[in-house]
């Protein structure tokens, strides 16, 4: 009997970013427009994994899904043990348009969840000519903190297991058991102090309000979309956001959380495909 | 059936789920909750519920407390909770629970709390 493959392929790409070298490993499938896809914070590529084998999106689109630094199966740099992990705006937007320029991708689509879609608003602010369009989940200029990240990484307390812990209630209600816990396992999963240093970006380093007034659709069309069950970003949150941004598109995703893509792939489906239609047809 | 009745019936829920008691097998702790205006004192051995002291209990020490306002309780309890109902932390963030004292082991095992906290979801909704 011939083996059962998913059709993703996964490899890895050298490339320096800021001048420091890494060995980045990336899945990608299909052909087309190229689509570039970031996971959230604590996680890795595997939570695009339904994407980059649905057909419906890769007869139009080369997907590429990256693990940034740090995580996944992405080591961290060289004499990582002599330092604290934080990421910044300026060291995301970095690695994206490192890799996009290491893969030579010609105008490529970027779609990041959480923290990766609170990076592609500043792509929408700093560098919008460069991309094809820009897809956001779960963004907004910024976020109320609702725990404190001091307990993500001590010795006293489980890492991986508090991380996935605390983000458990993002996922909605709705979302099929077996989705909620493949999600949780990813947190579980990522390295010690990571969460934590990309929430660095998130709370601290990467508040975006009165910046978003600045992107200017007509150069890069931008797409919102958020769940309804996600209360670190809320629809609200999203929504103030994009009342600043003229021609934004944004919508408000029922029965799903902060994991769309992960957490309940079917009902995301519903959500994503008339957006990658319509970045097809433009 | 009140709140408070609801989560006075945290003994029988408990040990219907053994796949619950084993993930809290490390877990040792007196903690308390309050259901709205009635406190419950909780004694929790090995991940199973030893004791559950209904109401006030003089100068009776405990690790750390959770609090809910009944609406809080009565929302997040609800089969499937409304966005923004439906963890403990979206009631904490929203300002109608809090978690007080030494929150280690709450944070230790903090999976097997919010799922302790939600098995009154399992009885029928109140009427």
């Amino acid at each position: 009997m011939a083996p059962v493959l998913d059709p993703m392929v996964g490899r890895y790409v050298r490339l320096e970013i800021d001048g420091v070298p890494h060995r980045i490993y990336f899945e990608e499938a299909g052909s087309g427009i190229p689509l570039v896809c970031l996971h959230t914070a604590g996680a890795d590529n595997r939570q695009f994994r339904h994407l980059l084998a649905d057909p419906e999106v890769t007869k139009h689109f080369r997907v590429l899904a990256f693990d940034m630094p740090w995580h996944g199966k992405s080591t961290p740099p060289d004499g990582w043990e002599r330092t604290e992990y934080r990421l910044t705006t300026a060291s995301y937007t970095a690695a994206i348009r490192t890799f996009c320029s290491a893969m030579e991708l010609d105008r490529p689509v970027v779609m990041g969840c959480s923290i990766g879609g609170r990076i592609v608003l500043n792509l929408a602010i700093a560098h919008a000519a460069e991309f094809r369009a820009l897809v956001a989940l779960e963004a907004a200029d910024f976020q109320q903190p609702w725990y404190d990240t001091a307990w993500l990484h001590r010795p006293d307390v489980h890492g991986g297991e508090v991380c996935a812990a605390l983000i458990s209630g993002l996922v909605a209600p709705q979302a099929p058991p077996v989705s909620r816990h493949e999600t949780l396992w990813m947190y579980m999963q990522g390295g010690p102090g990571v969460f934590k240093g990309d929430l660095y970006f998130y709370r601290v380093d990467g508040d975006l309000r009165e910046k978003v007034k600045t992107i200017d659709t007509k150069v890069c069309p931008l797409y919102l979309l958020t769940g309804e069950y996600d209360f670190s970003c809320t629809a609200d949150d999203t929504q103030r956001t994009a009342a600043q941004i003229p021609g934004v598109h944004v919508q408000v995703m029922k029965e799903l959380g902060h994991f769309p893509m992960s957490e309940n792939p079917a009902k995301f489906r519903e959500y994503i495909l008339p957006v990658l239609e319509k970045i097809a047809a433009a | 059936m009140s709140l408070a009745d609801r989560f006075a019936r945290l003994p029988h829920l408990l040990a219907d789920d053994p796949d619950l008691v084993r993930r809290g097998r490390w877990l040792n702790v007196e903690c308390r909750v309050d259901i709205g205006a009635e406190p419950f004192h909780l004694v929790l051995k090995e991940g199973a519920l030893v004791s559950l002291d209904r109401g006030p209990r003089l100068m009776r020490s405990t690790v750390f407390t959770v609090r809910g306002t009944d609406a809080a309780w009565g929302k997040y309890w609800e089969k499937v909770p409304a966005p923004g109902w439906h963890d403990l932390f979206a009631l904490t963030k929203r300002g109608v629970a809090s978690f007080d004292g030494d929150l280690r082991p709450l944070l230790q095992n903090l999976q097997y709390f919010k799922d302790l906290l939600a098995l009154p979801r399992r009885l029928p909704e109140v009427g």
